[in-house]
């Protein structure tokens, strides 16, 4: 990246207000930013910036390997005019341990419907202001959030509960 | 079984039998499959079921994607509990007299998927008949167990009328 105008330090300037820290592992770009404007944020980086594809969100659980505990990342996509001009970038906000949650950022893209549903379905996150806000994978009245450290990954218990609910329900 | 044929009947020919010997004779040579295919074993199964594996030698090529009009359930594929229940409504609109075959090691005893969501084989909550072991298990392994659902139909006893 040896381009007169980084890009990247566009990017910056225009998110400075939100950047808590900046990381970058072999090209890859990451911005941790304040969990409680992670929309203005992203709205910044859509809007003005050109972030049109929010690639994927989901979250880290350190457990007891880092404080805060957890970390939701969104990774986002700029499409330029030439396949090099593409840029990708990493946000990342650190979450409590305890009823963590985050604004939606569905106002900003659409997409992020299902992403975010799916790290509320494993991690339990909450994604305060989401159109939907339900399990995707597992079923809706299972009470685990099975991809959280602390869970044990062979525990069928609640799996079976809600196999033989819904039976019940399916024989009525 | 006794055959006969001469001229006491005009010429047509008869024969005596029990019940249940032409019906299981009939069960055995059209089963028709139900096909519960969840991920890869599905695929062996197709080939199984198609022209250079060619399950119709054994009158079982006739797949229905309805279980009213089947009596041999073949699951292949990893069941989750999520699907659990949808696949033990479908066995159980499926018409007496039935049979199952759980075909590949994630439905014998959940393969390799120790996890929360994966049944650990499908006698959970299904009467397998037969068990087909593999990764996926090659199609004579499935031709195999389709033969062995015929020896067990042999061996029935007279229908239920």
């Amino acid at each position: 990246m040896t381009s007169p105008a980084d890009p990247v330090d566009q990017i910056r300037e225009k998110i400075s207000g939100y950047i808590l820290s900046e990381s970058t592992f072999r090209e890859e770009i990451t911005f941790t930013v304040k969990a409680e404007s992670i929309v203005e944020c992203c709205s910044l980086l859509k809007n003005t910036l050109g972030f049109t594809y929010l690639v994927d969100v989901t979250v880290v659980d350190y457990l007891t390997v880092k404080f805060p505990r957890y970390e939701v990342v969104y990774l986002l996509h700029r499409f330029g005019e030439n396949y090099e001009e593409n840029l990708k970038i990493r946000l990342k906000a650190a979450l409590e341990q305890d009823n963590p949650a985050i604004d939606s950022v569905t106002s900003v893209w659409s997409g992020a419907n299902w992403l975010e549903r799916e790290a509320y379905d494993m991690f339990g996150i909450t994604f305060r202001g989401h159109p939907d806000p339900r399990r995707i994978l597992m079923p809706d009245d299972y009470d685990q959030f099975p991809l959280r450290k602390d869970f044990d990954v062979r525990d069928r218990e609640s799996s079976k509960r809600c196999f033989e609910r819904a039976l019940d329900e399916g024989l009525e | 079984m006794g055959v006969s044929s001469g001229p006491l009947l005009g010429g047509d020919g008869f024969l005596t039998t029990k019940i249940s010997a032409v019906a299981n004779w009939g069960r055995k040579n059209s089963l028709w499959p139900m096909a519960f295919g969840t991920a890869c074993c599905a695929i062996e199964m197709m080939g199984t079921f198609s022209s250079r594996f060619d399950i119709a030698r054994f009158g079982a090529e006739a797949v229905r994607f309805s279980p009213r009009q089947a009596d041999l359930m073949i699951v292949s594929g990893t069941i989750t509990y999520k699907m659990a229940s949808v696949c033990r409504r479908i066995y159980e609109q499926m018409p007496e007299p039935k049979w199952v075959i759980a075909m590949g090691s994630c439905t014998c005893g959940g393969g390799p998927f120790d996890s929360y969501a994966v049944v650990q084989g499908i006698d959970e909550f299904l009467p397998v008949d037969v068990y087909v072991g593999g990764c996926p298990p090659r199609p004579e392994a499935l031709i195999d167990a389709v033969m062995k659902i015929q020896q067990k139909i042999d061996n029935e006893g007279p229908p239920i009328v």
